[in-house]
């Protein structure tokens, strides 16, 4: 189907159902439940979800492909907010030719990028891309930032004011990013019983590309293009003389993954229309390597995993408090109840940081090829448990 | 005039002066083997024949285009393929995937951004890789990991994927090196096999005078930087100077 073998077309159908159900799969807990904390899916999570996983899946083709580790890619996510946000600024909230500019601008700007930076490979190559990142941020933050010429507002940050053009806003039209009128922010609550789920239209745009940007994805892994940025990640000398100039093959992997980039960028600012420096800065950058590789550096879904991961434990680990862990633990001796809460603390609210760099170190350590390899030697347990089991009678179909 | 002309090349890297005033002519369809003592610069004069370095003087012409100044890759896509003395493939492909990427360089060239159809879609590529594994005889193994064979197999890969691009010459550096005498002996048989079969120009570098004296039609000696006799392999043998090259002066 749509040009995919049979393993592939099913991962895309897994990832499509998913990601459409995903309200109802993300809110387990009944509402005003002690477990009620643990659900994460309000809009504004499940947006962030598949926007870091389009980054991350952009990340991925570069990273996982061609081995080439940048360490600048959040530069790319910066330039397509403002990007969006200018079009905001400029011609309407309609989210459509915000997204577009956002991805043409971060595709000039990772040509750009790429360009010199792929002159060297390795780690200088890493290091030549936190440079660039570091120089936007620099940029954004204050030197485009003046009285004469205000083109991020610095610190406040870019966004929409009442005296911009807006040349094409009508004031049938919602006051927020919309797409043809229906805003991004529309939310329908469904309430069964003591649940209750939430269905955002701007949920449901950020899926919809995030499917599309999936799959064009597998067309590129598994496409001849795919295979060359394997080669160039396998054995360059061999490339080279083989014929084959890897510059352009890891140059356009360079502009495509600032591609994702730039959309993810201009679809934050699309569900948020503010756009600021510290979205460039390093660590954004290191974010979506980290996400890369806790799901699986060269697999097609472990990005989209290490996305869903991290923003997970972000948001559901910062919400945690003293008072919550003392529930928890209410059940103990006082003493001891104190004493665990003692212990958990650092790593909860803005010890957040450290659950997940131990999370972090247990994946690569036990699972170097990230939660996609956990996975899999799961499948492989259960298959084999099974066939213990059952040993001589049929064979068991193992769930995957 | 031979399809490779090399006209008073010289190199020096710093103090050393590598290659110096070496004339070398390898007719077409011939094998022509050059030999020497460790540091004579055979592999520096390889190195100058594929772009990977540039002579300070001298011409090197091939089908009387100059190849100086150029990249490997354009070098290769004017019909000079190369096996490395380790192989170099791609040890994180299958054997099919290696094999394919050479004939994707000889069908699209240097670049082409073909990302969208997938490659088992490329029929052309594929039935031309799958030829040449079978020529190889190593079709069974197209599922593997390159990485995974036997030396000889990588060997034999590599030479399959310079040999899937149609060169006009092809340059082995020492391509027996560190082998047992039956790996030998096998490529040995695979090189004879692949000049009966086509017409194609070899220029091998190597140490092993077996390998020499049972391939080569031409023999050019290579002593201190500069050639010291080109002849055929039966004049060779017996040469004084080669014996004093190879020996030292006192024997």
């Amino acid at each position: 189907m749509l040009g995919l073998d049979k393993k592939d077309t099913s991962l895309l159908i897994i990832v499509a159902i998913l990601t459409l159900l995903a309200p109802f799969i993300l809110n387990p807990f009944p509402t005003g439940s002690a477990m009620a904390q643990f659900n994460a899916g309000y809009p504004d999570l499940m947006q962030r979800f598949v926007i870091f996983g389009i980054f991350a899946i952009g990340f991925n083709i570069l990273f996982g492909l061609t081995g080439y580790l940048s360490f600048g890619h959040a530069a790319f996510l910066g330039v397509g907010s403002y990007s969006a946000v200018w079009m905001f600024k400029l011609l309407s909230y309609n989210v459509i030719p915000a997204i577009a500019l956002s991805v043409v601008v971060a595709a000039l700007f990772s040509l750009l990028i790429g360009y010199v930076s792929l002159r060297r490979s390795g780690i200088y190559f890493s290091i030549l891309t936190l440079a660039f990142a570091q120089m936007s941020f620099a940029l954004a933050y204050s030197v485009l930032s003046n009285p004469k010429f205000n083109l991020t507002n610095g610190e406040t940050g870019l966004q929409v004011y009442a005296d911009d053009p807006q040349i094409f806003h009508r004031d049938s039209l919602p006051d927020m990013p919309h797409l043809f009128g229906l805003s991004m922010r529309s939310t329908y609550k469904l309430d069964i019983g003591a649940w209750s789920f939430d269905f955002n239209a701007g949920y449901y745009l950020c899926a919809v590309i995030m499917m599309v940007m999936f799959y064009l994805a597998i067309r590129i892994f598994r496409s001849p293009f795919g295979m060359m940025l394997r080669a160039v990640k396998s054995n360059q000398q061999r490339m080279n003389y083989t014929g084959l100039n890897p510059r352009p093959y890891t140059l356009a992997a360079f502009v495509i993954s600032g591609m994702y980039a730039g959309l993810a960028g201009g679809l934050m600012a699309a569900m948020d229309p503010l756009a600021g420096a510290e979205r460039m800065q390093w660590t954004a950058s290191g974010e979506v390597v980290l996400m890369t590789i806790l799901g699986g550096a060269g697999t097609l879904i472990g990005p989209v995993l290490g996305a869903g991961f991290i923003k997970y434990f972000e948001n559901i680990f910062s919400k945690i408090n003293d008072n919550i862990l003392h529930q928890w633990f209410s059940f103990l001796p006082d003493g001891i109840e104190d004493f665990m809460v003692f212990i958990v603390h650092p790593f909860i609210g803005k010890g957040w940081h450290l659950t997940l760099g131990i999370l972090f170190m247990l994946v690569v350590i036990f699972l170097p090829g990230g939660l996609v390899e956990g996975g899999q030697r799961l499948g492989k347990w259960i298959r084999n448990r099974g066939k213990g089991a059952t040993d001589a009678k049929t064979k068991q179909e193992p769930a995957e | 005039m031979g399809i490779l002309e090399v006209k008073n090349v010289g190199k020096r890297f710093g103090g050393l002066q590598a290659l110096s005033d070496v004339n070398l002519s390898v007719a077409e369809n011939t094998v022509h083997a050059i030999i020497g003592p460790n540091g004579a610069g055979k592999s520096t004069l390889l190195n100058c024949l594929v772009g990977k370095l540039i002579p300070d003087s001298g011409s090197v012409m091939f089908d009387g285009q100059s190849v100086l100044g150029r990249a490997p890759y354009e070098i290769n896509q004017m019909g000079i393929s190369r096996v490395f003395q380790t192989p170099e493939i791609f040890g994180d492909l299958t054997v099919l995937e290696n094999m394919m990427i050479p004939c994707f360089a000889k069908r699209d060239g240097a670049f082409e951004l073909n990302a969208l159809p997938s490659v088992s879609s490329q029929k052309d590529v594929m039935d031309r890789a799958m030829h040449m594994l079978e020529e190889m005889r190593m079709a069974d193994k197209r599922n593997m990991h390159a990485a995974a064979m036997s030396r000889g197999d990588k060997r034999r890969l590599e030479i399959g994927m310079c040999l899937s691009q149609e060169p006009r010459l092809l340059l082995l550096d020492e391509p027996t090196a560190g082998m047992a005498r039956a790996d030998t002996n096998n490529t040995i048989d695979l090189l004879k096999q692949i000049k009966q079969e086509r017409d194609i120009t070899i220029a091998i570098i190597e140490h092993d005078m077996h390998v020499v004296f049972s391939l080569a039609e031409r023999i050019t000696v290579l002593a201190q930087g500069t050639p010291l006799v080109e002849d055929t392999p039966e004049n060779i043998k017996g040469h004084p100077k080669v014996r004093e090259a190879y020996l030292g002066e006192s024997a």
